[in-house]
Formats: C-alpha cells, structure tokens, sequence
C-alpha cells in the first residue's frame, strides 16, 4: 500500500486528484470555442490584407489621430486615477471615519453601471449647461466634447482599478516599518516617499496599468462625452464602429489589429509586474 | 517647533528628561496628524462624490423631471421590457456559463501542475484586456458575412450576427474570465493536500469536489456571479457592434438608452437609465453583503 502511494506521488502529484482529464477538457473546449476561434478570426481576416493596405489604414490622419485621443487620454486618466486611487487607498485602510464602508462600497460603482448610462449622465453634467460644465464655461473653459471631457470620462471607469489593487497590499503591510522609521527621525513626508511608497509601488504600477488599458478600449461613456469631432475627440474604438457601420470589414480589423497589439503589450507587462511582486514577496 | 514649546523643552532637560519630553512631542503631531487626516478624507469624499455620487443624481433628478407619468411612460414602455428581458436574458446566460467555465477551470489550474499552466492563465485573461468594441468585432469577422462560417450559417438558415445569439455570445465573451478571476486565488491559496488525501482514501472526482473544495470556494463563487452579473447587464460596446440595434428584437437595455438619447429623447433615455441604475445598486448592495459574510466566516 506504502509503495502505490509513493508510485502516485511521483508522477508529480497528476494522477492522484481525480477529474484532469475532464476539468482540462471542459476548460480549452469551452476557451477555444468562446474566446480563441472568435479571436483567431481576426488574424485571419487581418491576412487577407496587403501590408501596404494595412499601413495606409492604419497610419490615415483620421486614424492617427484616433490612436493618439485614445492612449493620450488614458494616460492621464490612469495617471489621475494612480494618485487619487492612491489617497482613497490610504483613507479607506488607515483611517476610520463615519461612512466609509459606504464609500468602500461606492467604488466599484463605474463597474457595475452601464457605460452608456454613464456616458450620458457624465455628458449631461459636464455640457455647457450642466451642473458642473455650467461653473467652467462661465470661465470660459468647455469639457463635454473636448479631449478634457474624454479623460473624465476614463477617470470616471478607472477609479476602481487602482484602489482594488492596491488596497490588499497597503492592509498586509506592517505597521512597524513606519513607526521605526518615525523614531528614526523621519518625518511623515519622508516615511510615505521612502518607506510606504516603494512597497506599494508595484500594485500601483499594475493598477495604473489595468486603468490605462480600459481607458484605451472604453467606448461606452466615452463616446456620448466626446462629441466626435473628426480628428480632434475621435476616439480608435469609435472608428471602428465606423468603419463597421461602413462596411469597411477590413479597415476595422486594421485598426483593432493595433489596438490588440497595445493592449497585449500593457498586459504583458502588468503580468510581469505581478510575477515581480510574487517574487518579491516569497523573497 | 514655537518657541513656547521649544522653552518647556529646555525646561525638560534641566528637569525630568526623556519622558517630558515626549510628552511635549506626542501632543505636536498628533494635531498636524488630525488636520492632515481631515484634509485627505475631505479630498477623497469630494472626488468620489464628483465622479461618482453626482452622475447618479443626474439621471434621477433627469428621470423625474418631467413628471411621474411621463417616467411611468418610459420605463413601461413595450421596448423598454423587451430590452430589459433580453438584458436579463444575456447576462443569465453569462453568469451559467461562465460560472461552469471559472469552475473547471480554477480547479485545473489550482489542483494540477502541467505544461503551458501560465499560458492559460494568460490565455483566459484575454476578453479582460481587450476593447468591448473589439469583442464584439471578432464575432462579426467569425460569424457575420464576411466572415469564414457566415457561409456555412447562411446555407443552414442560422443567425447569430445582429441577432439574439450574437448579442448573448458577446456578453459571455467580455465576461468570460470574471468567475474564474475570483476562484482562482482562492483555490490557489487553499492548496491541493485535502484534495489528495480524500482521492487517497477513495472519494471519486464528485464527491471531493462537493464536500472539500467547495465548501471552501463557494463566498469567492458567488462574489464572481455577482460581479459577472454587474458586467453582463451593463455591456454596451460589444453589445452595440453585433447587435444591429433592431427595436424590440436584439435590443439590451444600456442599448435602447442610447437609442432614446439620440433621438433627443431625454427624459426617456433618464428614466431607462434609472431601472439600470437602480439594478447596479442593487448589485453593489449585494456584494458588499456577501464579503462582510465571507470575512465574518474567515
């Protein structure tokens, strides 16, 4: 009996927990049916183009500039988003205030409200005669329909990105760390930059990352805020839906072709943030 | 440091030493403390209540601007329920089978070890990172007429692009990682030696699944059904691109809002946008409920 026990274990634990073969098989049918086919085809209806087809789609002034609205905003909304994320992170572990299980809950809220729903709400706040567009344009500054409504826009689906990161990794840390370098003298600034901060670094990196990947795909609340004015607030997944309104089938894989590649990249690089911290943390 | 305190410190050292003065300290930072705490948790609750609270109060207040009737008017209407039953529709379908998916698939990925275990994960990850405009894309260049089976399905006599399956398949796609994403650790982190022993001690497949893992999954399980809900009944990019925006037939409810708005129908699109609203409430209410019961059990 001894002996089969150990048999079983050597083949590396595979054999001993029944159900591979059929958790295996249920897993890639069902990703292989709804997901990768799905996506195969637009490798596949992207090779049907000529690459001087695709480069000339793709580097269109119209397009162009839909890629650059697109990643430009995102960014900044991401960038918003690491910071404020960052306080909210902060508020809701460190400190306790009447009302903050309401304001934990309330985050995930751009999660769970429909994007066109958000859309026209945020487009109705922030239009000239909004409650809060009204306030700017008596200044002379205009948000809905300008790339500075967008970025709202994206800030508005980011916010929880970042904090839901973040936040595991601000309630495990110690406590300790802080207060031996407060009785070394160090101030409260100094302590957060140079203590804090570094740990939380690269679950910031990954929410900023999460946050600038949505914004770079968002479409529903984006679309109603941004006016679409070619050129100038066009953003790449509304041209795409152009072009499909178009029919232009193969101008529209173009265009999302790149966009896969941006978003592929991002999280290749969030993954490996995340392998980093693993690391980190068993080290 | 004012020269008040700096006096009742020099006071100290010529008196009792050390404990004095962090008497004179502790008092010092704890009010710059106090003001720095207030200020951020000011910040944080005005940003929120900008980005977040605001946007909610318009659509009620917009909803409601024309009067009970006309709201009555809008939300009763017959493409108003049409929507929101296939909106229930779509994310039932979902949340069933992403949920069968996050299952197998965390248990594969968390109780076994094999080749190409980090690929897939990856691989699963994908309808997370990707445009919802893209999502909806791939399913036309698979199954709308330019695409490779557009033939096959039109000799059979089958519709999926600008119908209900199409509308159904990519909600389910940009769904898709959602249960998992929420089992997976979970799982991961429980580790496979209960699982080892009872197959050792000869529980079947089934039984260990019910009486070991599940047990310890189903908090994180339902977690998942409530987020992939949230996101199934709010999707809107995918959604729009495959759905043809046919009344009454292939209509989600986050759809007909836009339809309504842009027919310069406000009110109506407001008071469509309430029910939406109310629902993700609902949503957000229910998973606050079940993580402070699954913290309460842990």
């Amino acid at each position: 009996m001894e002996q089969q026990i150990i048999k079983v274990k050597n083949k590396r634990g595979v054999k001993v927990i029944p159900g591979f073969k059929l958790s295996l098989g249920v897993t890639l049918s069902m990703l292989g049916i709804l997901v990768l086919i799905p996506l195969a085809s637009v490798l596949i209806s992207a090779s049907q183009l000529s690459f001087a087809e695709f480069i000339s789609v793709v580097t269109s002034r119209q397009v162009m500039s839909g890629y650059v609205v697109s990643i430009s905003c995102a960014f900044l909304a991401a960038l918003v988003n690491a910071v404020f994320g960052l306080l909210i992170t902060w508020v809701l572990v460190r400190y306790d205030f009447p009302g903050k299980r309401l304001m934990d809950g309330l985050i995930e809220l751009p999660f769970a409200l429909p994007t066109s729903v958000a859309g026209i709400s945020l487009t109705y706040l922030y239009s000239d005669k909004g409650w809060i567009g009204a306030l700017f344009a008596e200044a002379g500054i205009r948000i809905a329909y300008t790339r500075t409504g967008i970025t709202i826009a994206m800030v508005f689906v980011g916010i929880p990105f970042v904090v839901r990161a973040v936040q595991p990794v601000l309630e495990k840390l110690d406590r300790q760390y802080e207060e031996a370098a407060e009785m070394l003298g160090a101030g409260r600034i100094y302590t957060f930059f140079h203590v804090v901060l570094p740990e939380l670094f690269p679950a910031l990196l990954a929410g900023f990352g999460l946050a600038f990947a949505r914004g770079i795909g968002e479409y529903g609340s984006v679309v109603f805020i941004a006016g679409n004015i070619p050129n100038k607030t066009q953003i790449a997944p509304l041209l795409i839906m152009t072009k499909l309104e178009q029919y232009k089938y193969s101008d529209a894989t173009a265009i999302a072709l790149v966009l896969l590649v941006v978003s592929f990249l991002l999280m290749l690089f969030i993954n490996s943030v995340q392998l980093y911290m693993q690391r980190f943390s068993r080290g | 440091m004012t020269k008040r305190e700096q006096r009742t410190y020099q006071q100290d050292i010529v008196g009792d030493g050390i404990s004095s003065i962090q008497k004179v300290r502790e008092p010092r930072r704890e009010e710059s403390g106090q003001g720095i705490r207030y200020l951020l948790i000011g910040i944080c609750v005005l940003f929120l209540f900008v980005m977040l609270v605001l946007p909610l109060i318009v659509v009620i207040t917009n909803a409601l601007r024309d009067g009970w009737a006309a709201y009555r008017e809008a939300v009763f209407d017959e493409y108003t329920v049409k929507a929101l039953q296939l909106t229930l529709l779509a994310a039932a379908a979902a949340v069933a089978v992403n949920t069968i998916f996050g299952v197998f698939a965390s248990y594969l990925l968390s109780k076994f070890y094999f080749r190409g275990r980090q690929i897939l994960a990856a691989l699963i990850d994908i309808p997370f990172s990707i445009s919802p405009v893209i999502a909806g894309l791939v399913f036309i260049l698979t199954f709308g007429n330019v695409g490779w089976m557009g033939d096959f399905l039109k000799a059979h006599g089958i519709k999926i692009v600008f119908a209900v399956p199409g509308v159904i398949l990519a909600t389910i796609f940009v769904t898709f990682p959602f249960v998992f994403r929420e089992l997976f650790p979970v799982m991961n982190a429980q580790g496979k030696d209960e699982e080892e022993a009872a197959a050792l001690m000869g529980a079947g497949g089934f039984t260990i699944f019910r009486r070991i893992t599940f047990p310890h999954i189903k908090w994180a399980l339902l977690y998942g059904v409530i987020l992939c809900a949230a996101r199934a009944l709010g999707e809107f990019g995918a959604v729009s691109v495959i759905s043809g925006h046919l009344r009454g037939k292939t209509n989600t409810l986050p759809l007909h809002v836009e339809i309504l708005y842009n027919e310069f129908n406000t009110t109506a699109a407001f008071a469509v946008s309430s029910v939406l609203v109310v629902l993700a409430v609902l949503i957000l209410i229910a998973r606050n409920v079940v993580e402070k019961f699954s913290r309460a059990k842990e």
